[in-house]
């Protein structure tokens, strides 16, 4: 089976433009050193002087796949993010580990929660979030692809469904509902397809739709199904400032397309760490919390 | 080096100055650290990098990171004077119909990388120099920092990775003019001992008289052959060449009337002290 680690060997001993890069973090690579040799470069606990790195190995014609913590890789890093790749809009790639609710038991110190807000934020940055392993590979040679910089919420967890070939830069629209469609991206197509199944068990008929990209953002699709559904509802984990809900409410406003629009994400605080189940209870993140919220903003 | 080649640098580096000077007006530059690195620039762009106008885009060429971003009028100077960029176009600084702004960016040509943010560069570097020996290349990375800018943790973090990496073809230049924005360094956050600190952390170390071209000579040629990151510190005079404004803190950013910039030309090219009435501190 393909896992991102062998997607990975693979894309790098088939280009030798790919350099694989990390802040010393290996979860995701630790058997690359064996094969890539001196194309894997473990910069140590730094990551701003793995981004600056990657910057001037992408001067030099690379593109450096770079690996850290999602919370230090956008956060520390930031502007050696911002002012060395992006403005120079070179084609490095981020691979974000744990993102979202995904750090689990870390505590705020790890929680990426504002990540995707901060990374769209930079002009040229292209912003995806995987559903699952198999979403991930199928869509990572599309994003590797592009001259462009890339911030991706990696998530390896097992898929729970058989995804749509990936099309870039579109969403996946798994099912249609007249009654709502939610939208959601990453680790929370999980919880959202149980909530869906679930609220068809009760009659409702629920649209879903997998984001796949927040940037570019399929704003056709979203235009699209403004004419077929009662409300959209957006789930993610992430503030609720400046992740899919705001990405939504800008195109909403910027197309003067009036449609009920509700939202379920951090409203301006942490999450509660612990084992990721207990997590998504506490937090209201898990399908049956989700049906609950869903059928109330139904019922609106 | 002979006295024809020290001449001959020193004259260029005059004629840089005079290009600088004059973008001290009309919204100003930052004139002082523009000066006090015009020397060792010159001595790299003139006689030691492996970089000329026929292949500023060669792989094979060596490269110069400006870290120290906001003295970038003295590459301008030595572009223009090398004929990489024409010295009319020097007249656009702070125009939005060029790119000579007070920081430097690739629009210019021989500009590696566009700089500004303090710290930002050595990293950069140190991904250049990692490329150049992953593919086996001879050519040479060279850093300029400022002294000020040894405040930036980035600084720091980069000279562990560069030594970790053994990087042999990189040499971080330290422009030492004793100034950071508006404070003597010494005065702020203290710097020294320069050379043990660069020393502790695996890189040899020189420190010169940043203004002699002899001894810039000197000590580029020592680089060669060791085994890791190398350091020069360029002991320097923040505004060197102009006496009127010399080693001042309240000399960073400057911007001269005209009149003004007519009596500093004066003081640069035939010695007469310059009668300055500007505000002298622009604090940005």
């Amino acid at each position: 089976m393909m896992t991102y680690e062998k997607l990975l060997e693979k894309t790098a001993l088939e280009d030798d433009r790919f350099i694989v890069m990390t802040a010393e973090n290996r979860a995701l690579v630790r058997n690359l050193p064996a094969s890539l040799g001196n194309r894997f470069i473990d910069t140590g606990i730094t990551e701003q002087t793995m981004l600056g790195a990657a910057a001037g190995l992408a001067l030099r014609g690379r593109k450096p796949v770079v690996h850290a913590l999602s919370a230090f890789l956008t956060m520390r890093a930031f502007e050696f993010t911002r002012t060395s790749v992006g403005i120079a809009n070179l084609p490095v790639k981020l691979s974000s580990f744990i993102p979202g609710v995904l750090s689990d038991g870390n505590g705020p110190t790890h929680q990426a929660i504002e990540d995707i807000s901060i990374m769209r934020g930079i002009p040229g940055m292209e912003v995806f979030a995987p559903a699952d392993e198999e979403d991930l590979i199928e869509m990572l040679p599309q994003i590797w692809a592009t001259e462009n910089p890339s911030y991706v919420r990696i998530n390896t967890r097992p898929a729970i469904l058989k995804h749509k070939p990936y099309v870039f830069g579109k969403a996946e629209h798994i099912f249609e509902g007249k009654d709502c469609t939610i939208l959601t991206y990453g680790f929370m197509l999980e919880e959202s397809i149980k909530a869906h199944q679930l609220l068809s068990d009760l009659g409702y008929q629920v649209g879903l739709v997998n984001l796949r990209n927040l940037k570019p953002f399929d704003g056709d699709l979203i235009s699209k199904l403004a004419t077929q559904t009662s409300c959209f509802i957006t789930i993610e984990d992430h503030f609720l400032t400046g992740g899919l809900f705001s990405i939504l409410a800008e195109y909403l406003v910027k197309n003067q397309i009036l449609i009920p629009t509700h939202s379920i994400a951090f409203e301006d605080r942490w999450f509660k760490p612990g084992r990721l189940t207990e997590v998504l209870i506490h937090e209201g993140l898990d399908a049956k919390s989700l049906v609950e919220k869903i059928q109330k903003f139904i019922q609106k | 080096m002979n006295e024809e080649k020290l001449v001959q640098l020193q004259q260029f580096a005059k004629r840089v100055r005079n290009h600088i000077v004059p973008m001290a007006s009309d919204g100003g530059c930052f004139l002082g650290a523009s000066l006090s690195a015009v020397d060792l620039l010159t001595y790299l762009y003139v006689d030691h990098l492996n970089l000329h106008k026929g292949n500023l885009k060669d792989e094979n060429r060596d490269y110069l990171f400006l870290s120290k971003g906001h003295d970038v009028p003295a590459l301008y100077g030595i572009f223009a004077e090398l004929g990489w960029i024409e010295a009319d176009r020097l007249k656009n600084h702070l125009s939005t119909e060029d790119h000579i702004y007070w920081h430097p960016n690739r629009n210019i040509p021989g500009v590696e990388f566009h700089s500004g943010s303090l710290g930002q560069l050595p990293s950069v570097s140190i991904g250049v120099a990692l490329d150049i020996i992953i593919r086996g290349g001879e050519n040479r990375v060279y850093c300029v920092m400022g002294d000020g800018e040894l405040n930036e943790g980035s600084c720091w973090e980069a000279f562990l990775v560069a030594n970790a990496y053994k990087l042999d073809n990189l040499t971080f230049i330290i422009d030492r003019n004793n100034f950071q924005a508006n404070m003597a360094t010494e005065d702020l956050i203290p710097l020294e001992s320069l050379v043990e600190k660069f020393e502790s952390f695996g890189m040899m170390t020189q420190r010169i008289d940043g203004h002699d071209f002899m001894a810039l000579e000197k000590a580029f040629s020592n680089i060669k052959g060791q085994t890791g990151a190398q350091v020069i510190i360029c002991d320097t005079v923040r505004g060197k060449g102009l006496p009127s404004i010399e080693a001042r803190a309240d000399r960073w950013f400057c911007n001269f009337s005209q009149p003004e910039i007519q009596e500093l030309l004066v003081e640069l090219n035939e010695g007469f002290g310059a009668n300055l009435v500007a505000e002298t501190l622009v604090v940005r």
